[in-house]
C-alpha cells in the first residue's frame, strides 16, 4: 500500500537542525557507526521490497571513515560527498528519517523526494551535495574552501571521493589549484578496491598519496576501517587546514561488502572473491569501536539505534507521495516555470 | 553623450556589479590582465581576491565557481573561446543547473558564464567558432544573446545578479559595434524581446549579431517589404508573448540565427510558431548547415554562417508564399 498523494509543501523544506551530530567520544562514533550501518541494511531492504526507487550504493564495510572524518569537523564546515553518500550525510547529522524519505521520494525528503540517493544534501549543515559524477564534487569543495578563505572565515570543506575519482582529471586540477592558493580543503580519498569493478590496482598508476604529494599536499595513508586512527589523521589534515596550512590528503583503505550497487545483488559477478569479502569482515569497523566500550554500553546503544531507524521507517513511509503536478518545481531558483512537453 | 562599444559595455557591467555587491567575483583565464576586453583594468581596482586569474583548468575552476556559490558568492566565468563551454558542459549542466532541483529548492548557484567572442571570428577554424547557444537553451540554462552595447550591459548585469546560472554569448561580429549613448546605463530584465524595427508584412527574429544584419537587409528591402526585426536577447527563457504580438501583425516568420540547424534554436521558433502562433505562410529559417564545423579559408567559413543574401531570398520567399 502506498501513502496518499498530496500537494509538495510550499514553504521551503524544513532545514535539520544546524548542529553536526556530536562525535567527540567513542561513545557517540560508535553510535554514528552503528546508525549508518543499520540505516543501509534498512535500505537494503527497502530497495528489495520496492519501497525505495531504483537502487542505492551502499557504504557498508566504510562508515569509519565518514565518522572518523566527520568527528574532526566543526559547525561551519563544509563537505561534498558522493554516490555512496549516505555514511558521509548521516555522520553530519542529518536525520535518518529525512534521508530514508529521500530515498524513498516522498515529500518529506532531505531534498523533497527530487534528489534521491545520489543527491542528498543539507545546505544547512554544509553538505553541498552527494555527486552521481565520479569526482565531480572535490572542485565543488575547493571552491567553497576559496570562498571561506576570502570571507575570513575558519571554515575548512572536505571532499569525499573514491579511488575511481583518482582517475578523473578534474581531481588532479582540484589538487593543483588548492595547493596553489594553499585553500582549507581537505581530500579524503576512501580506497575501497574497487571503481566498480574495476581493480585500483589495475587503473591508479603510482599511488594515491603520491598524486597529492606531487602537488606538495601532505598526504597520509590510513587504515579506513579504524574510526579512531581516520579521527586522528582528519583531526591532523582539518586543523592544519583550519590554521591557514593549505590542503590535505587522506587515503583511507577500506571496503565495501556489499556491491557497487544494489543492481548487483541479482547478479552473479566474479570480480572478487567471497575469500576476499570475508577477509575484509575481519577488520570490520564495527567490532574495533565496541571494543574500546563496554558491553552494556554497547548493548544500550545498539537498542537505540535500533529504535530510531524504527521511527525513520515508520516516518519515511508514511510521508506523501509528491504530486506530480509539481514535477518541475524547484528547477529555478527564481521560481521561472518552463514551458510544459505539450500544448494544453 | 558617450560612444560606448560592446567590450566597454560588457567591462563596466562587470565593473558596477563587483562594485555593487562584494559577493561577485570573477574567475577566469588572463583576466587579470584583460586579454579579452571585459576585464580590463578589474583587478587594479578590485584586486586578486575578487578578480582571479586561473590556472588553464576550466573544469576545475567551473566547479569550483559552484562551490562558491553554493557558499554565497556570486562568481563571473569569462570563457575566452566559445568552444570551452564543451569541456565544462558537465559543470554547467549537470552541476550547476541541475543542483536547485536536485536539492528540492534548498540550493541556488548564481553563476554567470561570459563568452566574449561566440561566433566565428575570421581566420580562427574549427575549434574557435562554434556559437553553441542552442545547446544550452535545449538544457534549460538561461541564455543572453546580447546585440548591442546598452543591451550588452544591461543583461550581464541582471546575469550576474540572477539567481540561477546564465550563459551570456556576446557574438565575436558584433563586438565591434558602438552606440551613442545619450541614456542611462541600467540592467534590462532576462527573458524580454526588443523590437528594433517594426514592420507589418514580415517578423525576423535576429540572434546577436545578426540583428544588425537583419536590420540592414530591412531598410534595404523597405520600398517592397515591411520587415520587423524582433531581437529576443534572452533565448532561453524566450519571450514567447512578443513573438505571439509580432505574428499577429505579421502572421510571416523569418528566423536568422547563427547555430547549427538540426535542432538548433530556430528550429524551436518555427516549430513553436507552427503549433501555437498565428502564420498565414510557412515559416523559414537561415542557420548554419547540419552539423556545421567551420572551416579555416575565410571564403569557407562565411559559406557556413547564415548571410544577408539568404534573408533577403527569405524575405522575398516568404512574402510570395502567402
Amino acid at each position: 500500500m502506498t501513502a496518499p498523494t498530496s500537494p509538495a509543501p510550499a514553504s521551503p523544506a524544513p532545514a535539520s537542525p544546524v548542529v553536526p551530530l556530536p562525535l567527540g567520544g567513542p561513545v557517540e562514533r560508535y553510535r554514528a557507526l552503528r546508525l549508518i550501518r543499520g540505516f543501509e541494511e534498512l535500505a537494503l531492504a527497502l530497495v528489495t521490497s520496492g519501497a525505495i526507487p531504483g537502487g542505492i550504493h551502499p557504504y557498508i564495510g566504510q562508515e569509519a571513515v565518514a565518522v572518523g572524518v566527520c568527528s574532526a569537523l566543526g559547525p561551519a564546515d563544509r563537505l561534498t560527498s558522493t554516490h555512496r553518500g549516505h555514511g558521509h550525510v548521516l555522520a553530519r547529522g542529518v536525520d535518518p528519517g529525512r534521508l530514508l524519505a529521500e530515498l524513498a521520494g516522498r515529500v518529506d525528503g532531505l531534498n523533497r523526494g527530487r534528489g534521491g540517493s545520489m543527491h542528498a544534501a543539507d545546505l544547512a549543515l554544509g553538505i553541498l551535495g552527494a555527486n552521481g559524477i565520479v569526482g565531480a564534487g572535490a572542485p565543488i569543495a575547493v571552491g567553497a574552501a576559496w570562498a571561506a578563505k576570502q570571507a575570513r572565515s575558519a571554515s575548512v570543506a572536505v571532499a569525499f571521493f573514491g579511488d575511481g575519482a583518482l582517475n578523473q582529471g578534474v581531481l588532479l586540477e582540484s589538487l593543483n589549484l588548492a595547493a596553489m592558493w594553499r585553500l582549507p580543503v581537505v581530500f579524503v580519498c576512501e580506497n575501497n578496491g574497487y571503481a566498480t569493478t574495476l581493480p585500483a590496482a589495475t587503473a591508479v598508476a603510482g599511488s594515491a598519496t603520491g598524486r597529492a604529494a606531487a602537488f606538495g599536499i601532505p598526504a597520509e595513508e590510513v587504515d579506513g576501517m579504524d574510526t579512531e586512527a581516520v579521527r586522528a589523521a582528519a583531526l591532523r589534515a582539518v586543523e592544519r587546514a583550519r590554521g591557514g596550512g593549505g590542503p590535505g590528503f587522506l587515503e583511507c583503505r577500506t571496503y565495501r561488502y556489499e556491491g557497487h550497487h544494489t543492481m548487483e545483488r541479482r547478479m552473479k559477478l566474479r570480480y572478487r572473491s567471497p575469500e576476499e569479502v570475508e577477509a575484509w569482515r575481519a577488520h570490520d569497523p564495527l567490532p574495533r569501536a565496541a571494543a574500546l566500550l563496554d558491553p552494556a554500553t554497547v548493548a544500550g546503544l545498539d537498542r537505540a539505534v535500533a529504535e530510531r531507524l524504527g521511527a525513520a521507517r515508520e516516518f519515511a513511509l508514511a510521508s506523501a507521495h509528491p504530486d506530480p503536478a509539481g514535477a518541475l518545481d524547484h528547477l529555478y531558483a527564481d521560481g521561472l516555470r518552463p514551458r510544459a512537453g505539450a500544448v494544453a | 553623450m558617450t560612444r560606448l562599444s560592446y567590450t566597454k559595455a560588457l567591462n563596466r557591467a562587470l565593473a558596477d556589479e563587483l562594485a555593487a555587491d562584494p559577493a561577485v567575483c570573477v574567475f577566469g583565464e588572463d583576466v587579470g590582465a584583460g586579454l579579452a576586453g571585459p576585464t580590463l583594468g578589474l583587478l587594479d581596482r578590485f584586486g586578486p581576491e575578487r578578480v582571479v586569474d586561473t590556472p588553464l583548468s576550466e573544469q576545475a575552476f567551473t566547479a569550483m565557481a559552484v562551490g562558491a556559490a553554493l557558499a554565497g558568492r556570486r562568481p563571473v566565468l569569462e570563457f575566452q573561446i566559445p568552444s570551452l563551454l564543451f569541456l565544462v558542459f558537465e559543470q554547467l549542466v549537470n552541476q550547476a543547473h541541475k543542483f536547485s532541483l536536485m536539492t528540492g529548492g534548498q540550493a541556488a548557484v548564481p553563476l554567470t558564464c561570459l563568452v566574449p567572442g561566440s561566433g566565428s571570428r575570421d581566420g580562427w577554424a574549427g575549434q574557435h567558432s562554434d556559437h553553441p547557444y542552442s545547446l544550452f537553451a535545449h538544457a534549460g540554462m538561461k541564455t543572453v544573446v546580447p546585440a548591442t552595447p546598452t543591451d550588452a550591459y544591461g543583461l550581464l548585469r541582471s546575469a550576474v545578479r540572477d539567481r540561477d546560472p546564465v550563459v551570456v554569448f556576446a557574438p565575436a561580429a558584433a563586438l565591434p559595434v558602438r552606440e551613442t549613448v545619450t541614456w542611462e546605463l541600467a540592467p534590462i530584465p532576462l527573458g524580454r524581446a526588443r523590437i528594433h524595427r517594426p514592420g507589418t508584412d514580415v517578423t525576423v527574429v535576429a540572434v546577436g549579431h545578426l540583428v544588425h544584419d537583419a536590420l540592414a537587409v530591412a531598410e534595404e528591402l523597405a520600398p517592397e517589404i515591411s520587415v520587423e526585426v524582433l531581437d529576443p536577447r534572452t533565448l532561453y527563457p524566450f519571450d514567447w508573448d512578443a513573438l505571439a504580438g509580432s505574428l499577429e501583425r505579421t502572421g510571416r516568420l523569418v528566423v536568422f540565427d547563427d547555430a547549427n540547424r538540426s535542432c538548433g534554436f530556430a528550429a524551436e521558433l518555427l516549430a513553436t510558431a507552427a503549433e501555437q502562433l498565428r502564420l498565414i505562410a510557412p515559416p523559414r529559417r537561415i542557420t548554419r548547415p547540419d552539423g556545421a564545423v567551420l572551416p579555416f579559408a575565410p571564403a569557407l567559413d562565411r559559406a557556413l554562417q547564415p548571410s544577408r543574401e539568404q534573408l533577403r531570398h527569405a524575405l522575398r520567399a516568404v512574402v510570395k508564399e502567402s
